[in-house]
């Protein structure tokens, strides 16, 4: 029998063994994979066994503390929360595998520092995707940027700089959001997302709720990087140490989706959102197909893969964002479909960019050459990745593309649809640059006497990396029992296919 | 029509797709390698083989693999059609992989390994889409096949791989995922299948202005099938290795992609519906245009492999003729010249293959008198030619009996003279090639000429499939049988 409050230990195990990181990464560097493996590791299983237990029993709502809301902060456990718990803290721990290689290497003696934030950046996504109140949430936000700008600044060169940008646009996205809240305590008097919801409707003060809207919206796109807000993302990416990147990447962008997601439904309501202001739904779709094409059109201009990859997790933003709008069902399963895939995808050619630069000490695309014959594992692998976000099947990338370009079709947004396509020929593009140097350049000091020596990636950077390939294949075949057992019942009612 | 569960067709493309791993493992046995791919050859045949007698019966097979979008699984299913297709591609592997061995080896070619791997999950893609249930199964192995032959076609690894490679994928995938996808998508939109249905799914489900777009979406989608304008990573594709352009720009991705054509012609439209909209005339213009624009260039090319590529594309275009025109002969033509088109064709590609690995020889120029050196290579490649030209007796003869047949049953005289006019454009360009191999260039005095061949690895493939050529004239049964259960709706 497994404990009521079993998802509390879910987030509290990252969080408490950050200090113990910090206490005794200090005393011993051996003390810091076992606990930050181990923590994620548990996260990991209480993850899945909430996930199970909601699906068997529906969700639930936990108040921390017993303070009953709306005084008390409230948790809540439903499906689409659970499937983003498990979401995090499986690629956290995927992650974290690779850090803890990359990390050794990049920052001697400041492992402990690193990893006492990157574990309060888990445990803060974590309490993101559980929290019920719209002020806790704006807390938790902080929690995880603000790890975010540390870990970031870590990073050689002009990281800090970055993460310098990556505070001011933060901080104006949080003060939007912040400003969206206050705005709905005004109007409700209260900061429980389901006591608002229930208020809101009964109101007759439509210019203050719709200003609100605008301000939480936009405080998540700037969050998001959601184009044209995505200015401080490719720096603060592309410069923070590996190790951070691998686990940052993925997660961050996915997450605030789903925080969109929260905010759309939970706190307001899909007749809210898109029959109130059917305008603003078909300009929000025509924005994500424009950010899509742009964001992709940008990536072609990159000479070096993070950055690329960078600009590749942008023009995803779109892909998601456009799929919540376009207000039918099979959209929305396509943006949900696609916060699991694309967290996958990303961390998989993440992974694989870390352990390239393990090896090679950079990305620049001079530098890939013969990279198929040095590392045939880590570019297999790599290769799965690109094929996924390409969008060829049975990889899971192609039916995240599948849900959204039939919800765009069913919609009508045809430039939706168009920007998908066009955005799935530029990956092409983009990835296949990429395979002719690895497969056609020859590696540089290869003589001929000396035989090819073998260069793989570790085996702690090549472990996750290989598993998260095999992933992004059995999630694709799997697509069926996902979208029919977990994401159907994640979608806002009324709107499962 | 009864289809039973099995997994005989998982079995017949998996076991190629599992051969890929020992290959790779026994990198440094080229002859343990080596017999992995022809141990998995003659298996993948024998699988294929053992399914035909229930096919002929009436009977089918049929494996769902995975749930994956609602009504559309990724599912096999054997029916005539399907199994027509994988007869021929299964057992021409196995004449392509004792070929390649002499070719690779002759030539001292690099990476043998990676090129036995890749052809090993190449001919597993194209008996995927042969035994593909619906639309989206088709999808996934077409593009399996799109990746798997890049590797094969960039095979030399040089700058001018690279740019052919470059072309390959820019067409063929950029096709794909440009035109193919969304028609599927709207298709399934419209329908809410994409299940291969005796008849098509589309039927009063949209304008007739929706459905001439799809099917022009598909058409030129399905750019394997190399429809003039997409025709132009074919050429390019004759970089590769000879056994590749033999194997997989003769016989399996070329034909692939008219396969997938006529799936879609004959399971998503349906040939009713296409009637009924005129549409017919669509694809059979195109068709027209690329048979006698290939042709024409064809007589220009003086590298002998670009000049087969060119007569592909034309002979491409014969089997979407067929197909349509709409009407029992023309395809009944159109699927059989598919069989009979892949032996001649890769007879002439293992010839061009082999004239290279005895004189080093490209152009045709160059090739004057190299027919009294090399009879038995040139005496194939004489069959080849005339079996593509339609001569009794050898089996293009019977699939261009058909399409004749079909276009008069469908009143259109044009076709006729499109058929006729390139039959002897055809005829211009592989004859010459012959006469010039044996009657061209200095005689030597009778006792100087010395025999010198390719290879035996290299002769018997070639000797193999020439002589099919002639047997399919004769006993053309099983084929004519899987056509014709194929359009009465199996």
């Amino acid at each position: 029998m497994t404990p009521p409050n079993l998802h509390i230990y879910v987030l509290a195990a990252p969080l408490l063994t950050a200090f113990a990181v910090n206490l005794l990464g200090r005393v011993s560097r051996a003390w810091i994979g076992p606990l930050v493996l181990g923590a994620l590791s548990f996260s990991t299983v209480g993850a899945l066994l909430t996930l199970q237990r909601v699906l068997q029993n529906g969700g639930y709502s936990y108040t921390v503390g017993n303070w009953q809301p709306p005084f008390g902060i409230e948790l809540v456990v439903d499906p689409l929360s659970a499937l983003m718990l498990l979401l995090i803290s499986v690629v956290a721990l995927l992650a974290s595998c690779s850090a803890l290689k990359s990390v050794a290497g990049e920052l001697p003696g400041r492992e402990h520092l690193f990893f006492t934030l990157y574990l309060i950046l888990i445990a803060g996504l974590l309490g993101l995707v559980l929290t019920g109140d719209a002020f806790n949430l704006y807390v938790l936000l902080e929690i995880t940027s603000i790890t975010t700008y540390g870990l970031i600044a870590m990073g050689k060169g002009r990281a800090s700089l970055a993460s310098f940008n990556y505070i001011i646009m933060g901080s104006i996205g949080a003060c939007f959001y912040l400003l969206g809240v206050g705005y709905l305590y005004i109007l409700t008097g209260t900061l429980n997302m389901a006591d608002i919801a229930r208020i809101l409707p009964g109101l007759t003060a439509p210019a203050a709720i719709a200003t609100a809207f605008a301000f939480l919206l936009v405080g998540l796109w700037i969050k998001m990087a959601f184009f044209p807000l995505h200015l401080w993302l490719p720096n603060a990416y592309s410069l923070a140490p590996t190790g951070a990147g691998v686990m940052i990447a993925p997660l961050m962008t996915k997450v605030t989706i789903y925080l969109m997601i929260r905010v759309m439904f939970s706190i307001f309501s899909p007749d809210y959102v898109f029959v109130t202001h059917a305008g603003v739904q078909a300009a929000i779709v025509w924005a994500a197909s424009l950010a899509i094409l742009c964001c992709s059109a940008l990536a072609l201009a990159q000479r070096n893969l993070r950055r690329m990859l960078t600009y590749i997790l942008l023009a995803e933003v779109g892909y998601m964002v456009g799929g919540v709008w376009l207000a039918n069902g099979l959209g929305m399963t396509g943006a949900v479909l696609h916060i699991v895939n694309d967290a996958l995808m990303t961390l998989c050619l993440f992974l694989a960019a870390a352990a390239i630069i393990y090896r090679t000490g950079s990305l620049d695309f001079d530098h890939l050459h013969g990279l198929y014959r040095r590392m045939p594992l880590t570019m297999a692998a790599f290769t799965v990745g690109a094929f996924s976000l390409i969008g060829v099947p049975p990889t899971c990338g192609f039916f995240s593309k599948w849900y959204l370009i039939l919800g765009a079709v069913q919609a009508g947004h045809w430039e939706f649809v168009a920007a998908l396509l066009v955005s799935s020929l530029i990956n092409a593009v983009l990835f296949f640059r990429i395979i002719e140097i690895a497969y056609f350049k020859p590696a540089p000091e290869t003589s001929a006497a000396a035989p090819p020596r073998s260069e793989e990636a570790p085996a702690l950077l090549l472990t996750p990396l290989l598993l998260t390939a095999v992933a992004l294949v059995a999630i694709g075949l799997g697509t069926g029992p996902l979208v029919e057992n977990v994401i159907r019942l994640a979608l806002p009612p009324g709107f499962a296919p | 029509m009864s289809y039973q569960s099995s997994m005989l067709p998982l079995a017949a493309i998996g076991i190629s797709l599992l051969a890929a791993f020992p290959i790779l493992l026994s990198h440094r046995k080229p002859n343990l390698r080596e017999s992995w791919t022809l141990l998995a050859a003659v298996g993948k045949f024998c699988l294929v083989a053992a399914m035909l007698p229930t096919v002929l019966a009436g009977g089918g097979f049929v494996l769902t693999l995975a749930e994956v979008v609602p009504g559309v699984p990724i599912q096999l299913r054997v029916d005539a059609m399907g199994m027509f297709f994988a007869l021929v591609a299964s057992f021409l592997w196995i004449c392509t992989s004792v070929y390649s061995i002499g070719y690779m080896r002759t030539l001292k070619e690099n990476d043998q390994t990676r090129y036995f791997a890749s052809f090993a999950v190449a001919i597993a893609a194209t008996i995927g889409v042969a035994f593909a249930a619906n639309l989206l199964t088709l999808y996934l192995f077409y593009e399996m096949l799109s990746l798997a032959t890049y590797p094969l076609v960039t095979h030399e690894q040089n700058a001018e791989a690279r740019v052919s490679g470059r072309k390959y994928l820019t067409f063929i995938l950029g096709a794909s995922i440009g035109l193919v996808l969304p028609a599927m998508v709207i298709t399934y939109s419209l329908t809410g299948t994409l299940d291969f249905t005796v008849g098509g799914i589309l039927a009063g489900k949209a304008s007739p202005a929706t459905l001439a777009l799809l099917l022009v979406l598909f058409l030129f989608g399905f750019a394997k099938a190399a429809i003039m304008p997409v025709h132009g990573w074919l050429p390019a594709a004759m970089v590769a290795p000879t056994p590749v352009s033999a194997f997989l720009h003769g016989v399996a991705v070329v034909k692939v992609g008219v396969f997938s054509i006529l799936r879609v012609i004959f399971g998503i439209f349906g040939p009713d519906l296409l009637r009924d909209l005129n549409l017919g005339m669509v694809i059979t213009t195109l068709a027209s245009v690329t048979i006698l624009a290939a042709s024409l260039v064809a007589l220009t090319q003086d590298n002998l492999k670009r000049r087969l590529a060119y007569s592909t594309i034309g002979q491409l275009s014969y089997m979407v003729l067929g197909a349509g025109m709409l009407t029992a002969a023309g395809m009944t033509g159109g699927l059989l010249h598919i069989a009979m088109h892949a032996f001649g064709k890769i007879t002439l590609f293992f010839c061009a293959g082999a004239i290279y690995v005895a004189s080093h020889k490209k152009y045709i120029s160059e090739m004057d008198g190299l027919g009294r050196r090399m009879p038995v290579t040139y005496g194939a490649f004489l069959l080849g030619s005339l079996s593509i030209i339609g001569m009794p007796p050898l089996g293009g003869f019977i699939s261009k009996w058909h399409l004749l047949l079909g276009a008069i049953e469908a009143h259109q005289m044009v076709l006729v003279l499109v058929l006729l006019t390139s039959s002897l454009l055809n005829a211009a360009y592989f004859l010459p090639i012959v006469y010039r191999g044996f009657f061209a260039g200095p005689q030597e005095a009778g006792t100087g000429l010395r025999i010198k061949e390719a290879p035996l690895f290299c002769l018997i493939p070639l000797t193999v499939t020439a002589l099919a050529s002639v047997g399919l004239f004769f006993y053309p049964d099983v084929l004519l049988q899987l056509v014709r259960q194929t359009l009465a709706g199996g």
